[in-house]
């Protein structure tokens, strides 16, 4: 028996958004007299991270310390309406909605801030610890607290704000596919590490060494949950996962945890991740969506790595240990190629 | 672990921000690592029943007679329900958006398309009644011809797996059977490539494999309302599925999510919440569809399969210049989004590269099998897996490295992309380089200087004529050097014929000075091995 090592690469890009648009979402954000903010979203958290990156939006948006939003989501009744958590729209369009709607409530926050202190609204900016103050004199300074009752009690406006994000349809030519699929791509390569036992047909993962371009990273630690969990997603489907391991024929297929195979705890590797940013024009504050994409190159890597390491195509997944050894056996043996 | 290269693109960025960058902890952390988050199966309501559904033992059968008389006096069973008691039983999920027919029914009635198909839904007052009555259900089938591959149902005299699509290909702009792309000329280019190489990539069926599978708890509200616990990835698509499926406003449902246990694509579909509302309606009381592990896993949608043609035209200093692509999405017995994936395929193509002649048809088929859904990735990771598998192909061909291959190829700011719109804010060079450095992989000076914001546009942004289908001549006899690992792609046969068939292969000249990978491991293969 022996064990070869090899190295594979694979480059992708992703669309954020649904193909051709047409995916609205919307937001709505208000205070309450305290200066407490709620985002009202029909959107759904998968666990995914969609309330904290929009929360975080929101309070960058509005200025406030991001203690004072809470966001809201997943109700019908009180939830604004969106397309849906997919597509790798969570982020991008709900994002904009939600900025577009902290946007409009920061506006009516600002003047009544103004109307309390006495200036033109245009002076006065946050300080983003829950204070509104006059540019260049600090001491001049109101909290977000008292804005929110002065507004309320005082004065009669509703620090509120409405959001939505809409890109429209694009049309499809039916001849030469012609279209506006996406308004920003997420951009990522991977390199993956791999041993191959010839006896066995088996492959261990031994390293993954990546870049991933996003745009913006709103929260690199939910960025880092997403791209690691991704990759081992990729892991799983290139290696071991297939509800019919006799595809296309629709036989033995496996009914739970024990017969459908993932990797373990003794499987998983190091994964050293680099995050590019490159702002999308119309993302918020950047953003494009990590979501779906961290996935993708993992499976032509690992691929491309079991043929540096034994010099065998397997073109079907997923790329079981039966694979690779027919493969080498076909071949007469592993036949390692360069090392990279 | 994570390294933010805040370096590279600094001068697109203001990074003088407060809370965006940061890595805050989650709002809802607390919840979640005290086991208190809420989930839909949370809502233990009073009185609730259970409802589980019949599903189809056969792929593909005409239903001669369903027989619930036994079931009906099942213990415990307080309704069943069949098609019949579907306002309106015949839906597909995109109608909602205008695309597609009505294909598929929420139980079936005249036939079952797909092994595990629900027919019949019963009511009870436990799970275990529910399934006691189940199996009292009798259903007579009259089994018909069953068709699981894709390409075999395309083939004249293939069963019809859904008589809204009689030809087993979805319909796209009113008339064609695929999602083309024609971008230059794939095949003149192919004609004078350097090597030519061809090949087949085959994606296997997913499960989504959320912690939390699919489910509904649906209550009588007061006012005539009813609130709905859902497991839903989209909210408002599920409500306004519901109200056209069971022909009320949408506001006579208050739909509450939740934290959900895992989407991945899998909760999109709507599977649960039409029956669990019925049956709420039926009884008056709450009612709960929750899917089991085996149901989720062999009945909930998959992802769907793909196969993969890729046919490319390389010359020797590395160029690509030639792309053709013939896609099959294996979208099961039903639509559900496939045919949506099939378009975002198309657009997907060539994958991030220049390449000046792409050519691409991509096809939504029907099976006999369970009906594929969306899943991360959706149109795009199996391809992804193809094209790169192929350029890494490509690049041993050419005695290439297949990162430098990458930069070489890759699109650049201002170059046109096949679907005739201009790239920008590309940063794919960049990544290369980076995962370059991450992993030690020495790249030469000239593949380290390239930029995504450099040498992009001008000759590369141009629109290439493009031969419409009708005006395509086939290239006369190459006289280049060929490489053909792969078998010949099947000829695909279907009414009427777009193009005569390829010319075979002449045999091959002498082998590249690259090594090479072996013509008779691929047609063995792919021609008589059974995975």
């Amino acid at each position: 028996m022996t064990r070869h090592r090899g190295r594979g690469i694979a480059s992708i890009n992703y669309p954020i958004g649904m193909n051709l648009g047409g995916d609205p979402s919307q937001a709505l954000v208000h205070s309450n007299p305290s200066g407490k903010f709620t985002v009202a979203l029909s959107s759904i958290d998968l666990g995914q991270g969609m309330k904290s990156v929009t929360r975080q939006i929101c309070a960058e948006t509005l200025g406030v310390p991001v203690e004072d939003v809470y966001v809201d989501t997943a109700d019908s009744d009180t939830g604004p309406h969106c397309m849906g958590s997919f597509a790798s729209r969570g982020t991008h369009r709900v994002g904009n909605a939600v900025m577009a709607a902290a946007r409009e409530a920061r506006g009516v926050m600002m003047e009544a801030a103004a109307e309390e202190l006495e200036v033109n609204a245009a002076d006065l900016e946050t300080d983003g610890r829950g204070n509104i103050h006059v540019k260049g004199a600090p001491h001049r300074s109101i909290s977000t607290k008292d804005v929110a009752i002065a507004a309320q009690f005082k004065q009669g406006k509703t620090i509120s704000g409405r959001g939505i994000f809409l890109v429209p349809l694009s049309e499809v030519n039916p001849e030469t596919g012609e279209m506006s699929p996406a308004t920003c791509y997420a951009h990522a390569c991977l390199v993956a590490e791999v041993d191959v036992d010839d006896e066995t047909g088996e492959v261990a993962m031994v390293r993954m060494d990546s870049a991933y371009e996003l745009g913006r990273a709103l929260n690199p630690r939910l960025v880092e949950q997403q791209l690691v969990g991704g990759a081992w997603m990729g892991v799983s489907h290139a290696l071991y996962e297939t509800p019919e391991p006799y595809y296309p024929e629709p036989v033995h297929g496996p009914r739970d945890f024990v017969e459908y195979l993932m990797p373990g705890p003794g499987d998983i590797c190091p994964h050293d991740i680099a995050v590019l940013e490159r702002p999308a024009p119309d993302g918020p504050f950047g953003a494009k969506g990590p979501g779906e994409m961290c996935a993708n190159p993992v499976l032509p890597a690992v691929a491309n790595a079991i043929f540096n390491a034994v010099g065998v195509r397997i073109d079907d997944l997923p790329i079981t240990p039966e694979k690779v050894l027919r493969a080498i056996k076909a071949q007469g043996g592993a036949r390692p190629q360069a090392r990279r | 672990m994570l390294e933010l290269r805040k370096d590279i693109f600094a001068d697109e960025r203001d990074d003088n921000l407060k809370e965006i960058g940061k890595g805050t902890q989650r709002q809802d952390m607390l919840g979640h690592v005290t086991g208190t988050s809420s989930y839909f199966n949370d809502h233990k309501l009073q009185g609730m029943l259970h409802l589980k559904v019949v599903r189809s033992t056969q792929s593909h059968a005409r239903i001669r007679r369903i027989d619930t008389s036994e079931a009906e006096r099942s213990a415990g069973v307080r309704r069943i329900i069949r098609g019949a008691d579907v306002p309106v039983n015949l839906n597909t999920l995109l109608s909602l958006i205008n695309f597609g027919k009505d294909d598929e029914p929420s139980l079936a009635v005249d036939k079952v398309r797909y092994k595990g198909e629900p027919v019949v839904a019963i009511v009870a007052d436990s799970e275990r009644e529910a399934f006691e009555a189940i199996a009292k259900v009798r259903i007579d089938y009259e089994p018909l011809p069953a068709v699981f591959d894709v390409e075999d149902a395309l083939k004249p005299g293939a069963p019809v797996v859904n008589e809204t699509y009689p030809k087993n290909t979805f319909t796209y702009h009113e008339t064609y059977d695929r999602q083309q792309l024609r971008f230059g000329d794939a095949d003149a280019a192919l004609a004078t490539a350097d090597h030519v190489l061809e090949q087949r990539y085959q994606m296997s069926p997913i499960e989504h494999a959320p912690t939390e599978t699919n489910g509904a708890i649906a209550a009588p509200d007061t006012n005539g309302r009813y609130v709905v616990y859902t497991s839903t990835q989209a909210l408002f698509f599920s409500v306004d599925t519901c109200a056209k499926i069971l022909d009320v406003p949408s506001n006579t449902f208050h739909f509450i999510g939740g934290t959900v246990g895992g989407g991945f694509g899998g909760k999109v579909d709507t599977l649960t919440e039409p029956l669990a509302i019925l049956g709420a309606m039926l009884t008056g009381k709450p009612v709960r569809y929750v899917f089991g592990r085996e149901e989720e896993m062999q009945y909930g949608p998959p992802r769907g399969a793909e196969r993969i043609y890729i046919k490319d035209g390389v010359m020797r200093d590395g160029r690509v210049v030639a792309r053709k692509i013939l896609a099959y999405f294996d979208s099961g017995a039903y639509t559900r989004l496939s045919s949506y994936a099939a378009v975002k395929c198309a657009a997907h193509l060539p994958g991030p590269y220049t390449i000046p002649n792409v050519y691409g048809d991509v096809y939504c088929v029907f099976t006999n099998r369970t009906p594929a859904t969306a899943m991360r990735g959706f149109g795009v990771t199996a391809m992804d897996f193809a094209i790169e598998c192929q350029m890494d192909k490509l690049a041993h061909l050419i005695n290439m490295d297949p990162m430098e291959f990458r930069i070489l190829n890759a699109y650049r700011d201002g170059d046109m992309k096949a679907h005739r719109r201009e790239a920008k804010n590309t940063a794919l060079i960049e990544c290369v380089q980076v995962a370059a450095e991450k992993a030690k992989w020495p790249l030469r000076e000239e593949f380290k200087r390239a930029s995504s914001r450099k040498d992009g546009g001008g000759n590369r942004a141009v629109i290439p004529p493009t031969p419409t289908d009708s005006s395509r001549v086939r290239p006369t006899s190459p006289v280049q050097q060929r490489t053909s690992y792969d078998r010949l792609p099947p000829t695909v046969t279907r009414e009427p014929p777009r193009e005569p068939p390829p010319p075979a292969p002449p045999p091959p000249s002498p082998r590249p000075a690259a090594p090479s990978h072996g013509a008779t491991r691929f047609s063995s293969v792919f021609g008589t091995r059974r995975r």
